[in-house]
């Protein structure tokens, strides 16, 4: 009933942000412990970041170290933003930007049910051999096919099974590590 | 080395080698145990609350009063959730506690059990950092650890949630040895970069129109952090004003002072930080309360900003010389530095800044119309302060939150850091008591005050009965307006004076309740018997419930209103605070 009077201000002032945002691969190393991924996790829901991509798994069996690869979308400003806030977790060892910090591999594994018969068949058979997919599963009617590469030539492998009798489709979320000699 | 005990023993064993001499808490099923150990020993001695939000907010004023951890111990499932507003609260403000939560036993842990809660879920977000004890081996590392993790780099709460059948194992307990902690990745950066520190004061050394800018930063770096801001100050003759949270670490009584800056700070303080060429901040993180509008925030200032935690450096303001490290060790270099390239002040160069200085002081931004019919909330603050000032005793000040907290923050004044406590970021109605309790504890011989409204002091009252248990003579100076001031002046500012909800309907008698409580009441409406009445009150040895009845619709000002620049701040000579915002400005959010 007090819709027609003034909108009204509040106590908070916010400013536009006006840079482009920007596509960005984040290596995290990390203590493998209970609840790791929840506080990576949280941290980017409770700040307002979003997370396109999330991969994780102990790669330092020995030292119990995870390595977490997260893709995000942001400005500039909020991307320093989200690996000083990474940083500043107890359980934390590095943070590292694989995109800003140069050259970098970027891999992701996908299996693809797809279901079909005669030409469908011998299509979808051809254009797998062209991606270099692999035939993990086989029945009279569907194919199970594993396929690694970049995201973009999954994505395509992807969109041309579509209309071959795509079933569904399982994706592993990126694995990305750095070119040359140097580790974390 | 390793002694063999049960998990119980362990939590004391602890508490007692970190030196912790009180624990804030509430028992419960889950905490039983430790219940058990806490009462067959005396080193450390527990302090009995009337709700978990109490407990943590005690701890919070212990903390921030001594310098040292507040510990807290609660149950399961409602004691965790009820902690959940206090370690918010000391989060926000980087306040060190440690808070031990009971859970139930591990068998039981998912399966909706009696009092179960997902502790460590619950508070993942609102502490620094949080721990399941699933194996009471686990136990004497992690009670350590979370010591270290609380007390240094930019402090904060740490949750140890241990569940009952761990509390019972026997295990073997290892005293503090920081080599076998588990997080080889946490540490906090502590020494400033060198060269950072040069460019600072090589900044600092052609700056005509400087200002320090502090905060809790240098608080919570210890006293030694203040007496190196003196030096600093001293040796520049640079101006100082402060955060909220950052009051008492320079001497209000120095002439250096411009007084708090931000939202209701001084006129002077707002107007030297929108013009001038170099701004040191130390030890604060350009909250928006200080800021106003970003994008007009000192558009022509160089900027210094010191701060122990790297994710605060251009997470609002964008700085030129960031120095990352612990305000006590970036100070003393920075007094070093300067000492090696001048030894005078530079009282010439800023001579033009602080004349035009003066003519904003001249302003006189904190006056107010004083009245001889009714007390004016400001006027009480001051005679508050004036009485305390012949006590010698030492005097600590907590507050609530609202009109009342940014007067005292105004019209008291602090010569020492640790002596304020305040709930500065999350501004947390019913913080003030039981921080008070936690001050006395701490300081039985000083005078503990709770500066407060009648709104926020009902969140926490009960509060008052811990007070009256351990004999903690602490003073509870309500500002009674009848109203939420601080909702009611945005509601003037903001709503056109359309004042949802803001009144304080049915109140009880406070003089009644003091008493009924074991304390003492005292009630003054009329300006003539102000100061004979806060005598009564100090002079009382025992807790005070003292309800000052004053102006019922006095604004708090000066303030810089929503969409506002530094410059644009209302000052108390403003007849209709309603008609100062156009309409873009309502439009903010």
């Amino acid at each position: 009933m007090n819709a027609h009077l003034q909108p009204t201000g509040s106590a908070y002032f916010i400013t536009k942000d006006t840079q482009e945002t920007e596509r960005h691969t984040l290596s995290v190393l990390v203590d493998n412990e209970p609840g790791i991924l929840a506080r990576v996790v949280g941290l980017f829901s409770a700040r307002g970041y979003n997370i396109e991509s999330l991969t994780v798994s102990e790669t330092e069996h020995g030292r119990r170290l995870s390595r977490i690869t997260v893709v995000v979308i942001a400005t500039p400003k909020v991307l320093v933003q989200i690996k000083l806030q990474l940083e500043r977790l107890v359980p934390v060892h590095k943070v590292h930007d694989l995109t800003a910090e140069g050259a970098s591999l970027e891999r992701e594994l996908a299996l693809i049910k797809v279901a079909g018969s005669g030409d469908h068949r011998a299509e979808t058979l051809r254009l797998a051999d062209a991606f270099r997919a692999q035939i993990v599963d086989a029945s009279v009617e569907s194919f199970v096919f594993e396929i690694t590469g970049k995201p973009a030539k999954i994505d395509s492998f992807i969109a041309l099974m579509q209309p071959l009798g795509l079933v569904e489709v399982v994706r592993t979320g990126l694995a990305a590590i750095s070119r040359g000699p140097q580790g974390m | 080395m390793a002694e063999q005990m049960t998990g119980a023993e362990m939590v004391i064993q602890a508490l007692t080698d970190h030196g912790v001499e009180h624990v804030f808490g509430y028992p419960g099923g889950a905490a039983l145990p430790i219940y058990d150990a806490m009462f067959q020993q005396d080193a450390v001695q527990h302090i009995l609350v009337r709700h978990e939000q109490g407990a943590t907010h005690m701890a919070e004023g212990y903390a921030r009063s001594t310098g040292k951890p507040g510990v807290v111990l609660v149950t399961s499932g409602p004691g965790a959730t009820n902690a959940v507003t206090g370690l918010t609260d000391a989060l926000m403000d980087s306040i060190p506690l440690i808070c031990i939560t009971a859970q139930v036993p591990t068998t039981l842990i998912g399966s909706d059990a009696f009092q179960e809660c997902d502790t460590v879920g619950i508070t993942r977000s609102c502490t620094k950092y949080n721990y399941l004890v699933k194996r009471v081996e686990d136990l004497p590392r992690i009670m350590h650890e979370a010591f270290l993790i609380a007390t240094t780099g930019r402090p904060g709460p740490v949750v140890i949630d241990i569940p009952k059948d761990v509390q019972f194992a026997l295990g073997d307990y290892y005293k503090p040895d920081l080599d076998t902690l588990r997080h080889q990745s946490y540490r906090p950066q502590l020494d400033g970069d060198a060269a950072a520190i040069e460019a600072a004061v090589d900044l600092m050394l052609k700056a005509e129109r400087p200002i320090f800018y502090t905060g809790g930063g240098v608080i919570n770096a210890g006293p030694e952090a203040s007496e190196h801001l003196r030096e600093l100050a001293e040796l520049t003759g640079f101006p100082v004003t402060s955060t909220l949270m950052g009051l008492g670490a320079f001497p209000a009584s120095n002439p250096q002072w411009l007084g708090m800056l931000g939202m209701h700070g001084t006129y002077e303080a707002n107007l030297a930080m929108h013009d001038c060429d170099v701004m040191i901040n130390i030890g604060a993180r350009f909250d928006d309360r200080i800021t106003g509008r970003i994008d007009a925030f000192s558009p022509n200032s160089r900027k210094i900003h010191v701060d122990i935690d790297p994710s605060s450096i251009n997470k609002v303001v964008r700085v030129d010389v960031p120095i990352i490290g612990d305000c006590e060790r970036v100070l003393s270099e920075m007094v070093r530095v300067w000492r090696s390239r001048t030894n005078q002040p530079r009282t010439e160069a800023i001579g033009a800044w602080w004349k035009q200085i003066g003519t904003w002081r001249a302003v006189n931004s904190l006056g107010f119309k004083n009245s001889d019919t009714v007390i004016k909330p400001q006027h009480a603050i001051q005679r508050l302060y004036e009485a305390t000032r012949k006590q010698g005793k030492e005097v600590y000040i907590t507050t609530e939150v609202g009109q009342h907290q940014m007067w005292a923050a105004q019209h008291f004044h602090f010569d020492q850091p640790n002596r304020w406590m305040t709930s500065g970021g999350l501004g947390t109605m019913g913080y003030g008591l039981p921080a008070a309790v936690g001050v006395q504890v701490a300081h039985p011989e000083a005078l503990v005050i709770d500066i407060a409204g009648e709104a926020s002091v009902q969140m926490t009252m009960q509060e008052l009965s811990t007070a009256v248990q351990y004999r903690l003579p602490i003073k509870i100076f309500i500002l009674n307006n009848e109203r939420m001031g601080m909702v009611r002046q945005w509601q003037d500012l903001l709503h056109g004076s359309r004042y949802a909800h803001s009144y304080s309907e049915s109140l009880p008698d406070f003089v009644k309740l003091a008493e009924a409580y074991g304390g003492k009441g005292i009630r003054c409406s009329n300006p003539a018997e102000l100061d004979a009445a806060i005598a009564e009150m100090l002079d009382y040895d025992g807790p005070v419930l003292f309800d000052v009845i004053v102006e019922k619709d006095e604004n708090c000002l000066p303030m810089i209103p929503s969409g506002k620049p530094h410059n644009e701040i209302i000052l108390p000579d403003t007849a209709n605070i309603g008609d100062i915002i156009d309409e873009k400005g309502r439009q903010l959010v």
